[in-house]
């Protein structure tokens, strides 16, 4: 164990650095810039053996390392936001040629209006391309999720690109203690990257070519089998961790008090912690609540979601994004998962905390505490949406 | 034990390095910390905030500080500009970078320390601007016991070098001896 006060950003940088990353490429966009800036520090003082290579955008970024991943190398690139949106095209040339790749997204909303501050719309903009997708919900799970995110995407059985999110600010920027292990043990861990094909001039042969309808329809049933393989080797590569280093979160989701529950808060990323408190208290007035947090939401944790939900009496669903016209993005997928057997619980689903408004874990009580009594005073419904703002905006005066 | 702390400076002063060196020497004593600064952008000179919760159990919650138990002011000309007890819990504590006896609520404990003398005296000056965040680090383990003395100092020896980590060590200790209740 090696415990070090780092910030969001430098614990991603650090799991980089213990996974052996050959070549990394970005373009810089707050908050994502001191990843790739602690990366470049690690290259130039020796401390990590790379290639950093400079592009004039995030698109060509993105361009740059998934050139290294087919040529074999182990790559990684980071953005956020208008970055991320820049990049979209090459995300799904990077998922559809089957390369392991490994991207830090750094969640912030999209402008305009400009704002720099954590939602999660960015990320979520790019759930049908094909990547696998994780968000952590604390500095140590940035670097635990980014180390594994190199062993999931290149496990031969899924080969497929992987993003690892995390809340801007709120994880990016804030300095909390991260066991960033030791060298050695991660060298014994972390096998030699392996993958589907390598690009090798002595060895020609075609990507990316034109392909019949059949053809084409063949390669994206491949990926949807991957993804669905994905599902297993997440939950491995997160037992095996845990044994090996002493911190294992639960595989697709984590489930924190909600298998006494009748009434379970859905979230993902940071505000799941203030989420976690926000039911201790609940918990300590009589309240049988729990937290179940997404950890990854492609592949979507179906099976999960039904294990541990269907049961309940209530659940609400909090949303850091929203997909105008049809509400929150977690709340629409738990929901209709929820549907698809018997008669579901009653269902909540609440958009708050975009473009960084601060949620306080008395706010999220509040909020969950509103709805146990609706359900209680009114009986079951089926589906339900509203917007939340915090009754004070407390540091508009301030900076 | 949990607490919350502000910490109010200007842009260039160290705010947010304080409160980083705040967590790091709470680690050192096997508690817990988070620090963070005010989310926005930040210039030379403008009042900046920067955060940071103790604990002696892991710290799950990401949201803003709004009601600290102790707030830290590294610059006395702050006091005409914001409300640096806005949300301090009552009993809280002030702990300020002042000469004079500064006047605040009756409903808090309030410290005093000549931060900027004691930068200047062990020439901790960046461009210009005294660096008085170390000694506020000093001043804050006195008046409160947040963490003790000595990890300040050990983490100081650790972020610094040679005579500037010495400079800044002697800094801490001047504070921390100098620093007075006035209320």
């Amino acid at each position: 164990m090696v415990v070090l006060p780092l910030t969001g950003n430098y614990a991603v940088a650090w799991a980089v650095k213990r996974a052996r990353v050959k070549v990394i490429a970005a373009y810089p966009i707050t908050p994502q810039t001191t990843i790739v800036e602690k990366l470049s520090e690690m290259v130039e003082n020796g401390e990590l053996d790379a290639k950093m290579i400079r592009v004039e955008s995030e698109h060509s970024a993105l361009a740059a390392v998934y050139g290294a991943a087919i040529a074999g190398a182990r790559a990684f690139t980071a953005t956020s936001s208008h970055g991320l949106l820049y990049m979209h095209e090459v995300l799904w040339w990077v998922s559809a040629s089957r390369v392991p790749l490994v991207m830090a997204i750094v969640t912030r909303a999209i402008g305009p209006p400009w704002n720099i501050w954590t939602d999660h719309s960015d990320l979520l903009d790019q759930r049908d391309t094909g990547w696998i997708i994780s968000m952590a919900e604390s500095n140590q799970e940035a670097f635990d999720l980014t180390l594994q995110a190199f062993k999931i995407t290149e496990d031969d059985r899924v080969n497929l690109p992987m993003i690892v999110g995390l809340d801007a600010f709120i994880l990016s920027h804030t300095t909390a203690p991260v066991d960033v292990l030791e060298q050695e043990d991660v060298d014994r861990w972390l096998p030699e990257r392996k993958q589907l094909y390598v690009i090798d001039p002595n060895n020609r042969f075609s990507l990316g070519n034109i392909a019949s309808p059949k053809d084409y329809m063949m390669f994206r049933y491949d990926i949807e089998k991957a993804m669905d393989n994905a599902r297993r080797v997440i939950l491995e590569v997160d037992r095996e961790y845990g044994k090996v280093f002493g911190r294992e979160y639960g595989g697709l989701v984590e489930c924190y008090k909600c298998s006494d529950a009748k009434y379970t808060v859905v979230a993902m990323g940071a505000w799941a912690g203030d989420a976690k408190e926000a039911i201790d208290i609940l918990r300590d007035n009589g309240y049988a609540v729990g937290v179940l947090r997404i950890r990854f939401i492609r592949p979507l944790p179906v099976n999960e979601i039904l294990n541990y939900l269907s049961g309940m009496k209530g659940v609400i669903v909090l949303d850091r994004s929203v997909s105008f016209g049809a509400g929150g993005q977690l709340f629409t997928e738990v929901s209709s998962i929820l549907a698809s057997r018997g008669r579901p619980p009653a269902m909540k689903g609440v958009i708050a905390g975009l473009g960084g408004v601060d949620v306080s874990y008395s706010e999220i009580k509040d909020i969950v505490l509103k709805f146990i009594n609706e359900v209680e005073d009114q009986g079951w419904f089926i589906k339900r949406q509203e917007w939340f703002m915090p009754y004070e905006y407390s540091f508009k005066d301030y900076g | 034990m949990f607490v919350e702390i502000r910490f109010h400076g200007r842009g260039g002063q160290g705010a947010v390095t304080a409160a980083n060196l705040l967590v790091a020497a709470a680690l050192k004593e096997n508690k817990y910390g988070q620090a963070f600064p005010f989310f926005g952008a930040e210039r030379r000179g403008a009042p900046v905030l920067a955060f940071a919760r103790i604990s002696d159990r892991p710290i799950k919650i990401h949201s803003e500080i709004r009601s600290p138990d102790i707030v830290v002011v590294l610059d006395p000309s702050l006091l005409e500009l914001v409300d640096v007890t806005r949300g301090l819990k009552k009993g809280g504590v002030v702990v300020i970078n002042s000469k004079e006896t500064p006047s605040i609520g009756d409903e808090y404990n309030v410290y005093v320390v000549d931060a900027t003398s004691i930068a200047l005296k062990y020439k901790l000056v960046v461009a210009g601007w005294p660096l008085v965040n170390t000694a506020m680090l000093g001043a804050l383990s006195s008046a409160t016991g947040v963490v003790g003395l000595k990890s300040i100092v050990s983490v100081v020896e650790e972020n610094w070098r040679g005579d500037v980590a010495k400079r800044n060590v002697e800094a801490v200790i001047e504070a921390f001896n100098s620093t007075r209740k006035v209320r």
